[in-house]
């Protein structure tokens, strides 16, 4: 990225409960305007960390600097952070004015102007005529806008988003997901996300930091998680993969043979990994979706080909998601339909193309 | 036996039960009511000269505002020290929280002569003479625990996100309490107060035993006035404090109703 100073910064921060540690030790910079998403499943430490950034838990360990000064001693009111909270958290006694407002009376602005940016604020998120109401009044979507409007107002250095989404109806969530992203890119806003939703993170993130146990497992653009994920973790957190062992029996440049036990012969690319010596043991990660069925052999020059049998279809609308039996192995395949899926018990070809193998080395 | 015939035995033994509570309590209203001196019956004529003898008798006068005050009082200190001590205990963490919290409770699980005594015992080991400052003290120490219990019950279910977003808003711990804490604990601390009041108004054993020479409050008067005579005054005092320890709470209820839905 740039050389921009990062507007957060965590060094070496750790949290420990007792004997129990929450947050390893952990190095994380988020850029000016970024969108930077903590993804992990519950436990991993994701929701402390983001509670450490906001000033309400204190690290056991390690310095957190916000705009290049450490914040570790500064309590949370002093931080200038705008947070969103899962259940939204609005003053269920002061009306939707108040709520909103409730942040720039601390900050001393003058009654006009509080007025001003109050009315601006509730403009942004599209309820510009709710002020006089109460949280009761509003639906769950209503409340969460009038929550982000009360964050945002205040015109934090960083704002900290708890998953914002996940009490909100699945129709509801998309919509919100697209509308927070647009109105954080329109402000430019910092912005640290945390969610176990793999899909929210793909969808928002400028960059998604993967975490498990405490630890960061990869962070980087949504694709480059996606595509090229490094550990056994990320392949299976996110989407649909295939993990298959297997040893390279021989390599050319970057394409590498690799025979996997009980499926045979699988052409790989090492897609600028470092490539280890022939007889290494590797896993291989195959997205299901980079599998292809067909009934006749095909797929381009180069592409292993397998026979297979489909065991099960879990029919999905516009595509479907297979299992099918290729020797010893049941592998996991999601296909576009093509007129109409797969029946049960049809023999197939399973076809994948070199690079679309990501190639996990066992860890050094 | 038929199901029909025992409900109706237990719907008459009820019957009886609340005749046996409340016929005496009734009694006394209307009597406060007779015109004539001797309180019996039939009552002769309605009149309302006891309740006007009770205004233009000094030391009843005297008494109910002694217990006005000390009411009033009990229930700012104990209101007070209630939402302090829920605070500790519901949002920190602290060593020994168990045993404060049982300590807080005790008063009530403690006869009240066996509490009346102890801390009169108390005052006379440390040599303290009895006073109006020591009587308030006592009825601090048994409303005390009522506060505590209502507030705490209140205060778990007011979620920590509150305060939080509140901090993270720019509001510091004090103006965090003042502007959310309070305002979602009110109808709590409101019914503690009630509460207070009307335990420490119609207080008489502990009362009798804390009360310095000299000072007396409605209940302690009417047991003053018993051991003389039976004057028609007491009947209309009685109803008058029947008529504030049960107007007062369940004004109060009504109130605390009306705010706590008001925050839903």
């Amino acid at each position: 990225m740039s050389d921009r100073e990062p507007v957060v910064a965590l060094r070496q921060v750790i949290k420990r409960y007792g004997n129990f540690t929450a947050v390893e030790p952990m190095d994380l910079n988020v850029e000016p305007g970024a969108f930077v998403t903590l993804l992990g499943p519950s436990g991993c430490g994701k929701t402390t960390t983001l509670r450490m950034v906001a000033g309400l838990a204190a690290p056991s360990g390690g310095d957190i600097l916000i705009k290049g000064s450490r914040v570790n001693e500064v309590p949370i009111h002093k931080r200038n952070l705008g947070i969103v909270f899962q259940n939204y958290a609005l003053f269920p006694h002061k009306n939707i004015f108040d709520n909103v407002a409730f942040g720039l009376k601390y900050r001393k602005v003058p009654k006009a102007e509080i007025a001003e940016r109050v009315a601006r604020a509730l403009e942004l998120v599209q309820l510009p005529q709710m002020a006089d109401r109460f949280p009761n009044q509003l639906s769950g979507g209503q409340q969460q806008r009038i929550a982000l409007a009360r964050a945002i107002v205040v015109e934090p250095d960083v704002l900290l988003l708890d998953e914002p989404l996940s009490a909100l109806d699945a129709n509801l969530r998309e919509d919100m997901r697209v509308e927070l992203k647009k109105i954080q890119h329109q402000l430019g806003i910092t912005t640290i996300f945390v969610t176990h939703d793999q899909s929210e993170a793909l969808a928002m993130s400028d960059k998604i930091v993967v975490m498990n146990k405490g630890r960061i497992e990869q962070e980087g653009s949504p694709e480059e998680v996606y595509a090229r994920p490094r550990s056994e973790f990320v392949a299976r957190f996110l989407g649909n993969s295939n993990l298959l062992d297997g040893t390279i029996t021989a390599h050319n440049g970057s394409s590498l043979s690799v025979e996997v036990g009980g499926l045979g012969q699988v052409e790989a690319d090492a897609n600028g990994a470092a490539v280890p010596q022939d007889g290494q043991p590797v896993r291989l990660v195959v997205r299901a979706e980079k599998l292809h069925l067909s009934t006749e052999p095909s797929g381009e020059p180069g592409a292993t080909r397998m026979n297979g049998r489909v065991d099960t279809v879990d029919y999905q609308g516009q595509a479907a998601r297979y299992f099918v039996t290729v020797g010893a192995h049941s592998l996991q395949v999601i296909n576009p339909i093509d007129s109409r899926p797969f029946a049960e018990g049809a023999e197939v070809c399973v076809h994948v193309r070199p690079r679309d193998i990501v190639l996990l080395t066992p860890e050094a | 036996m038929n199901i029909f015939s025992s409900w109706s035995l237990i719907r008459a033994f009820t019957v009886l039960v609340y005749l046996f509570m409340f016929l005496p309590v009734a009694v006394v209203i209307l009597l406060a009511f007779n015109a004539n001196q001797f309180g019996s019956f039939p009552m002769e004529g309605v009149s309302f000269r006891w309740f006007i003898e009770l205004w233009h008798n000094d030391a009843i006068v005297r008494a109910f505002k002694t217990s006005m005050l000390l009411g009033a009082l009990t229930a700012v200190i104990s209101a007070t020290l209630g939402v302090l001590a829920s605070l500790a205990l519901v949002r920190y963490d602290f060593r020994a929280k168990s045993l404060i919290t049982t300590a807080l409770i005790a008063p009530i699980l403690v006869p009240e002569v066996v509490l009346a005594v102890a801390l009169l015992l108390f005052l006379r080991w440390l040599e303290m003479p009895k006073s109006f400052p020591l009587l308030l003290l006592g009825h601090v120490i048994f409303t005390l625990p009522f506060v505590v219990l209502i507030v705490q019950a209140r205060l778990v279910a007011v979620r920590r996100e509150f305060e939080e977003a509140a901090l993270s808003l720019g509001a510091n711990a004090f103006h965090t309490f003042r502007e959310v804490t309070l305002p979602l604990i009110m109808p709590a601390v409101f019914a503690g107060i009630i509460f207070a009041f009307t335990i420490s108004f119609d207080d008489v054993t502990g009362t009798l035993f804390w009360k310095p020479g000299g000072v007396e409050t409605v209940p302690t008067q009417i047991f003053a006035m018993l051991r003389n005579s039976i004057s028609p005054e007491i009947n209309a005092l009685g109803a008058v404090m029947v008529v504030i320890t049960v107007a007062v709470p369940l004004l109060g209820v009504a109130i605390a109703r009306r705010m706590a839905a008001a925050l839903r």
